[in-house]
């Protein structure tokens, strides 16, 4: 497994930016300027040699056999947790759910610990800023048990309204699922505050952090939420293998959600006796690479601080805002005063599709569309936007390029 | 790829001013589409005399291609008859899909969207208008979508 190295003294964004061998690349015969990383984030060589080196020379299933191989990806495999645990300052390793991803992780938690539990009246809360992830396993679950959904409203910066939260937190509030850092606009919520209210009232809570980890140090002891999902791949770890954060003792009140191999201890026709914690709530053979390459993903971000790089990630936010703003017709989308290193816009009269397809002719990868975020669309009255969305490897160069495409679009097409 | 070959001047123009566009008075037919991973909506009103399209219009929200491509299509296919419409559409689908395809003499300003196909991404763009025409025509009162 490729070795990290620590980076001490100031951010050197150059050295940063050769451990991804695909910066290098070019597209449409210019360097690629990759600023899509709130969607996906790009994978260094650490992670992309940790995945390989396991395939070559570690690979067998986990948890079952005696032979060495299958001892080798064992270890490998709750290594992983235990950086995953380090990572979010989880209590223990029990806590530590592997799965596909955030969105299999509010899916688990709304069948594994709403469904029981939720009668007709009851009620969810979220924000309106929610990923469709943290909407639609809820209205799902709504469905099959009579609860009620609930949407605390955001206001014109994209900042969600903590006074009217206070007051919609009642009597039959039973689950409060928010993000973390809102994937459309970038607000930060001030969670700690949010999960405080819950918690006092005795309600479950459940963050979305899958736009957070990448940017901004997290512990879970400190915050006190019930449970917190991220995925690996947007920060900078493979597709396909995710967290799911559960408190020991609300985990251990939940029954199972899927069936199968490796989440029992024992089977017979008379009846199943379920595994220990975390495995309880992982059945079938698990994404064994994917775990290890997110563990090389956590050490690779450790080596370098999340101090520094979300330093060096709002010093990006904040020239790519000022480079943006005299652009004539540019709206930002999302003006909260605390922002993760991203920002939504439009173009008065360039649709953000056609922008998408100009900018990428230029090299530079940004997400047009609705961002998986159609009620926050519809309350800015946009049916989609442009997002460029910053990561540890950006540079201001890359914001220059970002800034001559987009004047280029509007030449061409306004 | 080349940027120009998508976004031609008579794409632009008729994004700039697209032609027919508005809600039409007397239509008798209407439909409504959208692309769900853009956001477009589009919405084409008809006015039918027998078999013919004596009058059409849209009105929506999307892209230059999707635009231009509805705007393209209501000059088109006004005065046109249902079978004629169903080659013309045919012509265009197979102009925007079929790199091996010669594109037909016949369809006159709708050849500039000919670039598209070199943006597979973009196709449901240009095409979703006549989708839209397509259920205006059949009567069908279910939006219809390019998913």
């Amino acid at each position: 497994m490729a070795a990290v190295r620590v980076m001490r003294g100031h951010f050197d964004v150059e050295r940063v930016r050769a451990d991804f061998p695909v910066l290098a690349r070019q597209v449409n015969g210019r360097p690629l300027a990759y600023l899509d990383n709130a969607a996906s984030a790009q994978q260094p060589a650490a992670v992309i040699d940790a995945v390989a080196g396991y395939a070559r020379a570690h690979h067998a299933n986990v948890h079952r056999g005696v032979h060495t191989l299958s001892q080798e990806a064992t270890a490998l495999y709750e290594a992983a947790r235990e950086k995953a645990r380090r990572f979010i300052n989880a209590a223990s390793t029990t806590e530590i759910i592997f799965l596909r991803g955030t969105t299999e992780a509010v899916n688990l938690v709304a069948q594994a610990h709403g469904r029981p539990r939720l009668k007709p009246g009851d009620e969810i809360l979220v924000s309106w800023l929610e990923h469709h992830s943290n909407i639609v396993p809820w209205q799902m679950l709504c469905g099959q048990t009579g609860a009620v959904l609930r949407v605390v409203p955001i206001d014109r910066r994209g900042v969600v309204d903590f006074d009217r939260y206070l007051a919609m937190l009642g009597p039959r509030t039973r689950i409060v699922a928010l993000a973390h850092v809102s994937n459309a606009l970038g607000t930060v919520l001030p969670i700690r505050a949010f999960l405080d209210a819950a918690r006092e009232r005795g309600i479950a809570t459940l963050v979305d952090g899958a736009q957070a980890v990448p940017h901004l140090a997290v512990d879970v002891q400190a915050l006190g939420c019930d449970f917190y999902a991220f995925s690996g791949h947007k920060m900078y770890g493979p597709t396909g293998i995710g967290v799911l954060y559960g408190r020991e003792r609300t985990l251990e009140a939940m029954t199972p959600w899927q069936g199968g191999g490796d989440m029992i201890l024992s089977v017979s026709f008379d009846g199943t006796t379920y595994n220990h914690l975390p495995h309880r709530f992982e059945a079938g053979t698990p994404n064994i690479a994917g775990a290890i390459g997110l563990g090389a993903a956590i050490d690779y971000l450790k080596a370098i601080g999340m101090e520094r790089i979300g330093h060096h990630e709002q010093e990006l936010l904040a020239y790519a805002t000022a480079r943006l703003a005299d652009i004539p017709g540019l709206a930002f989308v999302g003006t909260a005063p605390e922002k993760s290193s991203l920002m939504s816009f439009t173009i008065e009269g360039v649709h953000p599709h056609d922008l998408g397809t100009v900018l990428d002719s230029e090299g530079v990868a940004v997400r047009t569309g609705h961002h998986c975020a159609m009620p926050v669309m519809e309350y800015f009255g946009v049916p989609a936007t442009t997002r460029a969305s910053f990561g540890l490897y950006n540079t201001r160069a890359e914001i220059d390029a970002l800034r001559e495409a987009l004047l280029h679009a509007i030449r061409m097409l306004r | 790829m080349d940027l120009a070959d998508l976004y031609r001047d008579v794409i632009v123009d008729h994004n700039r001013r697209p032609r027919n566009f508005g809600r039409l008075a007397g239509a008798i037919h209407s439909a409504e589409g959208n692309n769900p991973l853009c956001g477009d909506k589009l919405h084409v009103f008809l006015e039918m005399k027998d078999d013919i399209i004596r009058d059409i219009s849209f009105e929506g929200t999307g892209c230059a291609i999707s635009t231009a491509s509805a705007s393209l299509m209501s000059e088109a296919v006004k005065g046109r008859s249902r079978a004629q419409v169903a080659d013309l559409f045919g012509s265009v689908h197979r102009m925007l899909t079929r790199h091996d395809a010669e594109t037909d003499a016949d369809l006159g300003k709708l050849a500039a969207l000919a670039g598209v196909r070199e943006f597979p991404m973009r196709v449901k763009c240009a095409s979703l208008c006549w989708h839209t025409l397509n259920a205006a025509l059949a009567g069908s009162a279910a939006p219809v979508t390019t998913e």
